[in-house]
């Protein structure tokens, strides 16, 4: 190994520690905070389009049959719903609400809307233990 | 379907197949009396939840639940003596949404008596219901039973008054079913007053039947399954020898004994609710007594959903469901036990995995 080459080395592993370059497996409780409070933010975007008639077109939401997310069961997805004949994750299943009961138009299934009512659903069913496939 | 409610087709007649029959969603309430020619019937429709869209358009969903329901019981043979609508006729109180409900329910070949609901009440405070209903809260008598109607869905003065900067908002506030800034539903000292007079001049041996939105007992504050002055307004009933109460509010089915009140839940034509228990951050009360409902198949618009026919006998609520897409339940007062009991599903090796809710 040359001698530039070495000391490149050195150099590059002394700015690491010295700048306190996180380790993969390092993050203090402002991380875990900051992580946390995002998730929130992204629960509380989900609580409001429950509550809100803007994903469909006749002005009703998913509150109105599903108070605080209940009977949505996140915990028993992806499971065989007898209605599709097939396995599905639950995504599938807010879109069929969305275009049945609202009269609105499916999200993609990445969209950030369908991300934050997920979230809030599974917010409001924390400490359920998974039951995948359940009926 | 496991049994078949016996009073059902004697009700139907002239809808000859029975798989008409089945597809009939009532719930109907016989009053029954030692002398069974003094017993009789009533029906009960709530929870229509009409919604505006704009212009003339309305959620066409629930339009359907209420013109069904209206129309099956101008089929009830014998005819029903008269009929209950148990409130939240519409969705955010609007003249509209009150206009197209009146509409439809006077297709009704029957008399008819209107509950208060909190969907009807919040935006102008029972006003323009009033016009076409008549005042919040009366009593009347019919065949010997006393029948009350309460306004229970009233709350703090200051939530009501002072809180909101717009009545649209105050409405919109108490239309959530989970909104924490709800507030709970009471009957109110002014109303628990005119209830002790009116009951003063009946005698205790006089069958009395209430009818109120919000359940008269404790389930589940959350949702307003619930009322704040439950206890003393069941102090004022405790008296009398055979009292029922009859509620909405909840759109499922429920019932309970609290000693000599027997209570009973009625079906939304609108859309079901989930039971509390569903909801798995907060305790609730549901009475152990209550076989539920079949867990709701979305995929089958009204079901889950319904109306009821009610037979009085011996001054009880005899209690019969019709569920569409659903098998029919009959919860009937069983004088042996002193309780409302489902007629096919009571005992525990009867139940079926669909009316487990979790």
């Amino acid at each position: 190994m040359s001698k530039s080459l070495k000391c490149l080395i050195i150099t590059l592993v002394s700015v690491m520690i010295s700048a306190g370059v996180a380790f993969a497996d390092e993050f203090t409780q402002k991380d875990v905070d900051h992580w946390q409070k995002e998730y929130m933010s992204v629960v509380e975007k989900g609580r409001s389009l429950w509550g809100s008639p803007e994903l469909g077109t006749n002005g009703v939401a998913c509150g109105q049959c599903h108070p605080n997310a209940a009977n949505t069961h996140p915990e028993t997805y992806p499971k065989f719903q007898k209605q599709l004949g097939g396995v599905i994750p639950l995504r599938q299943m807010i879109n069929w609400c969305l275009l049945n009961p609202l009269e609105g138009q499916p999200l993609e299934l990445d969209d950030p809307r369908m991300v934050a009512m997920e979230a809030y659903i599974m917010y409001e069913r924390r400490g359920t233990p998974l039951a995948p496939g359940q009926h | 379907m496991k049994s078949r409610p016996i009073t059902r087709r004697s009700f139907l007649k002239g809808m000859g197949a029975a798989t008409v029959a089945a597809t009939l969603p009532m719930s109907l309430v016989e009053v029954a009396f030692a002398d069974s020619s003094e017993n009789f019937t009533f029906a009960y429709i709530s929870d229509s939840h009409i919604q505006h869209i704009k212009g003339s358009k309305f959620v066409r969903n629930w339009d359907r639940g209420l013109i069904r329901s209206v129309a099956e019981t101008n089929m009830l043979r014998p005819k029903p003596d008269f009929v209950v609508f148990g409130g939240d006729l519409a969705q955010l109180g609007t003249k509209p949404e009150l206009d197209h409900g009146a509409e439809m329910l006077s297709k009704l070949n029957y008399k008819y008596y209107c509950v208060m609901g909190e969907h009807d009440y919040y935006l102008d405070l029972g006003e323009y219901w009033s016009t076409l209903f008549g005042p919040h809260y009366y009593s009347w008598d019919h065949k010997g039973v006393h029948f009350i109607i309460l306004n229970s869905i009233l709350t703090h003065d200051h939530w009501t008054y002072d809180r909101w900067p717009t009545a649209k908002q105050r409405m919109n506030e108490m239309a959530g079913l989970d909104n924490p800034n709800g507030s709970p539903f009471m009957v109110g000292a002014k109303q628990r007053q005119w209830l002790k007079k009116d009951l003063a001049k009946i005698e205790k041996e006089t069958p009395v039947v209430v009818f109120s939105h919000s359940p008269i007992q404790k389930i589940y504050k959350g949702w307003n399954f619930w009322t704040d002055d439950a206890e003393e307004v069941q102090a004022l009933l405790r008296p009398f020898d055979a009292v029922t109460v009859v509620y909405g509010h909840v759109h499922q089915i429920q019932y309970n004994q609290i000693g000599n009140i027997s209570f009973n839940a009625v079906m939304a034509t609108a859309w079901p609710w989930p039971y509390p228990q569903s909801y798995s951050q907060a305790a609730t009360y549901l009475p152990k007594l209550t076989v539920p409902m079949n867990r709701a198949d979305p995929f089958f618009e009204r079901d889950a959903t319904g109306w009821q026919f009610m037979d009085i006998k011996t001054g009880r609520v005899d209690l019969n469901y019709n569920l569409y897409s659903n098998a029919n339940r009959t919860v009937a007062y069983n004088p042996k036990t002193g309780r409302p009991e489902d007629v096919s599903y009571q005992s525990p090796d009867k139940r079926i995995s669909p009316q487990t809710h979790y």
